[in-house]
């Protein structure tokens, strides 16, 4: 996973809520079987809208998206991950995330940062009347900045370190092999098998 | 203190507990489908690891496949499916693949094949994992990245969520279904109103639910925006997994039914959060917007945007749904019904289908496809088919179909679906397409009529 330490970008604001994951890639993208190319279909029903904001030139090469609440909610696909990396952000803001996608962007690097629904607002006005604007998101001070503001945000120490260390899970519980089959060797006999 | 049904199921599997970090959480039954799995056995051969535990694991082909039997014509489907055979070939994980007679939708199968046990853990690339939970199981969608660790490692690192109950008091009124208790507690509650929570649906009205009702009302769970909903195993639960191809048999029955008998919510156990639900109120209740939160009593008008919790993303909505506020529900003219999916494709469904259709005739275009192949081969042997075909129905094979369209099964732009699946968004059954989520009855009633109809009015 790609280490995150600390982010400054242009923001774009995407004033919706219940941003579900079908919209952010579309199911018919899901065929692919590569982790790579889903920046083109991101939002990919919404930018055949002319006026949809990532359409605006203003907004070009904005790397932390500013979501209303409710941001990835509904299938579990990380493929919604990938499209938002490989588009160019680094950071979604949103005063609510779906629990599988939040957990799916820590995974791989995508930093979910929660503030309050107010805050997000007056950043999504600030932005608005200033989209040069440059916006600061500081994973290790738990941190938003930007001029005329700055906001604190709650992530766990644990993923914190993992995401400033850009570590992988699998390497991290690997480490514990030995638990996991002591644990095997205490699980009750009756539970199923596959075969 | 007690523990609530999650704790003690939670506590049960786990591995590892250290300060400061997530619990690692051993998982008793990983599922697997063609789409969010082939980036995972990607990573394992790129570092030479194994699937952990193969015996623990089951695939099946479900999201891509077409529903009328033959060759994928789509090459990209093609391919992934067959993806998902190589990878089950190389790694050792069984596979029910399309034609076989186990195949079928991963959270219908997982149960029909009583896979799915009370007190397990369960995850799948799939965020409706959390049907399983019916069975007072602790069940819960993951994306790839967690698959892959899931495959290397039999384990999963998770912060215990808080726990939600979701009291159900009184008694659903006759014709008043699981669909419309889960679709009427998510308006309620709002589709984030169980982030962060494991929900445990209990009182009355869950109790007398059949194990295919509690398995509609897990299933949604996660368009409450939680992870996992469960509802404590009793006699149904035991009587519904009797006899089936992986539940215990003889002694390890016995002391299986001892266990579980044990998995229910200590009485002075507290939840985090607690709702309540009067059920007694219900009626047949639909989707009209854009999310499933934005839903009805089909027998109210659609609201005006002003009068919902969210009036600009209930006007986008309207919009989107070509619809206006004020119009009688049952006014809203259907296109296409569609009955099937994790929600709504098992076999009590389509029973409940062929009751209203038999002697009828369909005047929209109405799909029906069984959520597995062995749910075809018994409705079948009941004459199912033959009631449906003769209304003029489509009687299909099993799949995902139409929930989300990305098999031939999809909405064209503007058409309007009453639908038993689970998601109303913006095009999830086809670009453009307009989404009524609906209980089968209702679906098999507006089938008839064309337009979102109660089985009452028929």
């Amino acid at each position: 996973m790609e280490a995150f330490t600390t982010h400054t970008g242009r923001a774009v604001p995407l004033r919706r809520s219940n941003v579900d994951t079908d919209q952010i890639i579309p199911a018919v993208w899901l065929k692919q079987v590569s982790r790579t190319g889903f920046e083109k279909g991101l939002f990919a029903a919404w930018r055949e809208d002319p006026a949809f904001v990532l359409n605006d030139p203003t907004y070009e090469n904005a790397s932390i998206l500013v979501s209303g609440p409710d941001f990835g909610t509904g299938s579990s696909r990380e493929h919604a991950v990938w499209a938002l990396q490989q588009y160019g952000f680094r950071v979604v803001i949103s005063a609510r995330f779906g629990d599988i996608f939040r957990n799916n962007s820590t995974k791989m690097g995508l930093l979910p940062v929660v503030l309050p629904a107010e805050v997000v607002e007056k950043l999504q006005a600030e932005v608005e009347a200033d989209p040069a604007l440059e916006v600061t998101v500081d994973l290790a001070a738990r941190e938003v900045r930007w001029a005329g503001g700055s906001a604190a945000f709650e992530i766990d120490d644990y993923t914190r370190w993992r995401l400033l260390e850009g570590l992988d899970d699998i390497g991290l519980t690997l480490r514990h092999a030995d638990d996991i089959s002591t644990y095997e060797s205490g699980r009750q006999r009756w539970l199923p098998t596959t075969v | 203190m007690g523990l609530t049904l999650a704790e003690k199921v939670w506590e049960r599997h786990v591995v590892r507990r250290a300060d400061g970090e997530p619990d690692l959480l051993y998982i008793d039954l990983h599922l697997v489908h063609e789409v969010t799995s082939p980036q995972a056995f990607d990573g394992l051969r790129l570092a030479g690891r194994k699937v952990r535990r193969p015996e623990l694991t089951v695939a099946t082909e479900d999201h891509n496949v077409p529903t009328v039997l033959g060759p994928i014509a789509d090459p990209v489907s093609k391919a992934q499916v067959e993806t998902l055979r190589k990878n089950a070939a190389e790694f050792g994980v069984r596979l029910y693949p399309m034609g076989d007679a186990g195949q079928g939708v991963v959270h219908i199968i997982g149960p029909q094949f009583g896979l799915t046990q009370p007190g397990m853990t369960v995850v799948c690339g799939d965020s409706h994992t959390s049907t399983h939970g019916a069975f007072g199981a602790i069940a819960f969608g993951i994306g790839t990245s967690e698959v892959e660790h899931v495959l290397a490692t039999q384990t999963l690192p998770v912060y215990r969520p808080k726990t939600m109950a979701i009291e159900v008091n009184g008694e659903l009124p006759y014709g008043v279904t699981a669909k419309d208790l889960i679709l009427a507690i998510i308006a309620q509650i709002g589709t984030g109103g169980g982030q962060g929570h494991i929900i445990e649906y209990r009182g009355e009205a869950v109790r007398k639910l059949s194990m295919e009702g509690r398995m509609t009302v897990c299933n949604m769970s996660i368009e409450a925006g939680a992870r996992a909903g469960m509802i404590a195993p009793d006699e149904t639960t035991f009587a519904y997994l009797k006899g089936r191809r992986h539940a215990p048999t003889g002694e390890a029955w016995d002391t299986a039914v001892e266990y579980w008998r044990t998995l229910r919510t200590d009485d002075d156990a507290v939840f985090d959060t607690v709702v309540e639900i009067d059920a007694s109120t219900l009626s047949p209740f639909v989707t009209w917007g854009t999310n499933p939160g934005q839903g009805a009593p089909l027998n109210t008008a659609i609201p005006a945007p002003e009068d919902t919790g969210d009036p600009a993303a209930a006007r986008r909505a309207l919009e989107y749904m070509g619809l206006t506020a004020g119009t009688p529900l049952t006014e809203v003219r259907v296109d296409t019904v569609f009955v099937g999916s994790c929600t709504n494709g098992r076999l009590e469904d389509l029973r409940v289908v062929a009751d209203l259709l038999r002697g009828r005739t369909v005047t929209a275009r109405t799909l029906i496809v069984p959520g597995s192949m062995q749910v075809k081969a018994d409705a079948e042997a009941e004459g199912l088919h033959e009631v449906f075909t003769a209304a003029g129905a489509e009687w299909r094979a099993a799949g995902c179909s139409m929930c989300l369209g990305m098999n031939p099964d999809t909405l064209s732009p503007g058409e309007r679906s009453a639908s038993t699946s689970n998601r109303n968004f913006e095009g999830r059954q086809g670009k453009g397409g307009r989404t009524h989520l609906v209980s089968p009855q209702v679906a098999a009633a507006t089938a008839v009529t064309g337009r979102l109809t109660a089985p009452a009015d028929l």
